[in-house]
C-alpha cells in the first residue's frame, strides 16, 4: 500500500526525471542528511534534500545549517496548476513522510476568500487557493499569510538561522534582526521546512555579511513614501545579490514601518537581501566594525541627497492627473499603518470613480476589527483586504477585469513590481494617495 | 577555436543546445515577463516584445523578487520556458527554480558572456561542465 502510494507520489513529484542530479561530495552532509537524501524517509524529503544539496553545490556550500523558522511564499499565480498539483502529490504521503520539521509560516496569499468576488477573481483562481492551503494544512504550515512576520509572528533573534521567503521580509530579518537567511524562494523554503535545514552560504557566513558600498544620506526622509524612494534609489545601484550596501548619516532610530519600508524597496529594486545602516542595525555599531577593518579601509562614500530621492520618485508622476485604483500594500500595513490610514479616511469619502485597497495580515486585521479601523476604512469606501499582497492576487487579472491602470500608492515596492503588470503606478505620500482617492483624481504635483 | 568556449561555474539541469536570445539587462520572471504569451513585457527591459521560449536566454544579473523560483517549473511544465538560462551572475532564486524546474543554468563565467555570444548563435550548454559553446 504505502510502496504503491510512494511511488504514485513519486511520479507526481517527478523526482525520478532529475537525471542529473549528481552530488560531488565536496557538500559534507550528516548521516541523517543523507538518510533523507537517499530516500529512507520518504521521496518528499528526498526532493527536499536533492533542492538542498543542488543549491548547496551551486553555491559551494561546505555543509547544512540547522533553521530556527520558515517563511513561505507560495501564491497561486506563481504556483500556477504545475506546482499546486505538485504540492498536493506531497500533502498524499503519510504524515510521517510529509509534515515540516521547522515551524513553517506562509507569506500572502493570492485570494482572500471574504473578498474576491468583489475584486472580480474568478472561480478559477479561487479553486487554486483553495487547493493549495488544503495542501499546505497537510504538510504542518501555518498559514499566517503574512509578509510581515517579523511584526506581527515571532520575530527574528540576532544570529538566528531561518529559511525566509518574501524578499522584504529576508530583508528585515537579515538587516534590522541580524538574523540569517538568503532569500528562499517557495520550492527551497519548502525544502527547509521539510528536512529542517539549508545550505550554509551566503547570508549565513560572517564574510558575506561585511558591508560593501558605502551611501552617506544627507537628509531624514519625510514619510514612508521617501523612506521607500530612498531604499529604492540604494537598491537601483546594486550589481548583484552579493553587494551589501552600508547606510551612514541616519542620526536617529527610524520606526519598524520606515525601516520595513526602505527594506523592501531596496529588495525589490536591487535583489539584495541585506544593508547595514551604522549606529541603527545590530551588525553596524559604526563603519570600521560593519567594513571589518582599519579606518582606511572604509570606502569613501557615495552621497544620496533629498533631491536624488525625490527625482525618483517624481519619475513615477504622470503627465495627466487620471486616477483609477490606489493601493497601500506591499509589505502589508501594521497596525499603525491602519490607524494612521483610518485617521486620513475618517469622516470622508472615496470617490466613485476610485478603489481604495488596503491589505493588512490576519492578525492586524483582526486588531483592526476590534479597535475599529476597519470600520472606518470600509465606511469611507475603501476596502480592506487580509492575508494577501496587491501583486500577489493575479493584479493583471483584477487590473483588467476592473479597468485599473493608474494606480497610486506608497509602497516603492509596488510601484516597481507593478510597471511590468500593464499598470501606470505612481508614488506619493499616504496623505496625497488618501486625498486624491477623495477627489478622484491625482492631487498635488511632482515635489 | 577556445574564444567559442566559455566556461562558468558548476551550474544545475541537464546539456542542451538551442538558439542564443542575447541582452546586457537583467532577469525576474515576475517582473519582466508575460508569462502566458512567453514574451518579455516590462516597457524598460532591452528585450521587451520579444520571445523567450525555447531560447538559450544569457542575461546579465538575477533581479526581482522571489516568485521565479516557483514560476520556472510551472514555465517548463506548459513549454514555455526558456531551453537554458545564463547569467553573469544567479542568485540564490534563480538557482533554485533552475533546480526545482530541471532547467539548465550556468553563470559566473570569466567575463561578461552577453557579450560573448551573440543573438541567433547556436550554442550548447553543459551544466555539469559549466561551459556555454558556440556551435
Amino acid at each position: 500500500m504505502c510502496a504503491n502510494l510512494c511511488d504514485a507520489a513519486s511520479a507526481i513529484l517527478k523526482i525520478s526525471a532529475i537525471e542529473y542530479f549528481e552530488w560531488n561530495e565536496n557538500m559534507k552532509l550528516t548521516d541523517h542528511e543523507s538518510a533523507m537524501l537517499a530516500g529512507e524517509e520518504g521521496p518528499a524529503r528526498k526532493y527536499a534534500m536533492e533542492q538542498v544539496v543542488n543549491v548547496g553545490q551551486f553555491f559551494d556550500a561546505e555543509d547544512c545549517v540547522e533553521i530556527a523558522q520558515v517563511h513561505l511564499m507560495a501564491d497561486p499565480e506563481s504556483l500556477g496548476d504545475e506546482c499546486v498539483s505538485f504540492l498536493e502529490g506531497l500533502a498524499e504521503l503519510p504524515e510521517e513522510e510529509r509534515l515540516v520539521r521547522a515551524p513553517t509560516i506562509t507569506d500572502p496569499r493570492g485570494v482572500d476568500l471574504q473578498a474576491y468576488k468583489r475584486l472580480k477573481q474568478t472561480e478559477e483562481q479561487a479553486n487554486l487557493e483553495r487547493r493549495s492551503i488544503a495542501a499546505f494544512r497537510a504538510l504542518g504550515v501555518m498559514m499566517t499569510d503574512t509578509c510581515i512576520n517579523y511584526q506581527t509572528i515571532m520575530p527574528p533573534v540576532l544570529g538566528e538561522h531561518l529559511a525566509f521567503g518574501d524578499t522584504g521580509s529576508s530583508i528585515y530579518a537579515n538587516s534590522v534582526m541580524g538574523a540569517r537567511t538568503n532569500f528562499e524562494g517557495g520550492p527551497s523554503a519548502l525544502a527547509a521546512a521539510l528536512t529542517g535545514r539549508t545550505p550554509r552560504y551566503g547570508f549565513h557566513l560572517d564574510e558575506v555579511r561585511k558591508g560593501g558600498t558605502h551611501f552617506e544620506v544627507d537628509h531624514r526622509p519625510a514619510d514612508l513614501s521617501e523612506w521607500g524612494a530612498l531604499g529604492a534609489v540604494v537598491g537601483r545601484q546594486m550589481q548583484s545579490y552579493w553587494e551589501v550596501p552600508v547606510i551612514s548619516g541616519i542620526d536617529s532610530p527610524p520606526t519598524s514601518d520606515e525601516l520595513k519600508h526602505f527594506g523592501a524597496a531596496l529588495a525589490s529594486f536591487g535583489s539584495t537581501p541585506l544593508f547595514h545602516m551604522t549606529g541603527i542595525t545590530p551588525e553596524a555599531p559604526d563603519l570600521q566594525t560593519v567594513f571589518d577593518g582599519p579606518a582606511a579601509s572604509v570606502p569613501v562614500a557615495t552621497s544620496l541627497t533629498r533631491a536624488e530621492v525625490t527625482a525618483l520618485r517624481d519619475s513615477y508622476w504622470p503627465a495627466d492627473d487620471r486616477l483609477d485604483v490606489v493601493v497601500f500594500a506591499a509589505p502589508q500595513l501594521s497596525l499603525m499603518e491602519m490607524r494612521t490610514l483610518a485617521g486620513l479616511l475618517k469622516g470622508r469619502r472615496v470617490n466613485d470613480a476610485v478603489t481604495l485597497i488596503a491589505t493588512t495580515s490576519p492578525e492586524i486585521k483582526s486588531a483592526s476589527d476590534r479597535m475599529g479601523l476597519t470600520e472606518l476604512i470600509e465606511a469611507s469606501g475603501g476596502i480592506v483586504l487580509e492575508g494577501v499582497c496587491f501583486y500577489q492576487m493575479y493584479a493583471r487579472e483584477i487590473g483588467e477585469a476592473n479597468g485599473w491602470k493608474r494606480l497610486m500608492s506608497n509602497s516603492a515596492k509596488i510601484v516597481n513590481i507593478l510597471g511590468g503588470y500593464g499598470y501606470e503606478p505612481m508614488l506619493a505620500s499616504m496623505t496625497q494617495c488618501v486625498d486624491s482617492a477623495v477627489a478622484g483624481k491625482i492631487i498635488g504635483s511632482a515635489l | 577555436m577556445s574564444q567559442q568556449l566559455f566556461q562558468g561555474h558548476v551550474g544545475i539541469g541537464p546539456r542542451v543546445t538551442a538558439e542564443a536570445l542575447v541582452a546586457s539587462d537583467n532577469f525576474s520572471a515576475r517582473y519582466d515577463l508575460d508569462r502566458i504569451k512567453g514574451v518579455f513585457s516590462r516597457q524598460q527591459h532591452k528585450l521587451c516584445g520579444q520571445s523567450y521560449v525555447g531560447k538559450v536566454l544569457i542575461l546579465n544579473a538575477a533581479k526581482g523578487g522571489v516568485a521565479s523560483a516557483w514560476m520556472l517549473r510551472e514555465m517548463t511544465a506548459r513549454n514555455m520556458a526558456p531551453a537554458a538560462l545564463i547569467l553573469n551572475f544567479a542568485n540564490p532564486i534563480m538557482a533554485q527554480g533552475a533546480s526545482f524546474a530541471n532547467l539548465p543554468m550556468v553563470d559566473r563565467f570569466d567575463g561578461d558572456i552577453t557579450e560573448f555570444v551573440k543573438t541567433g548563435d547556436k550554442v550548447t550548454v553543459d551544466p555539469a561542465k559549466g561551459t556555454v559553446k558556440i556551435l
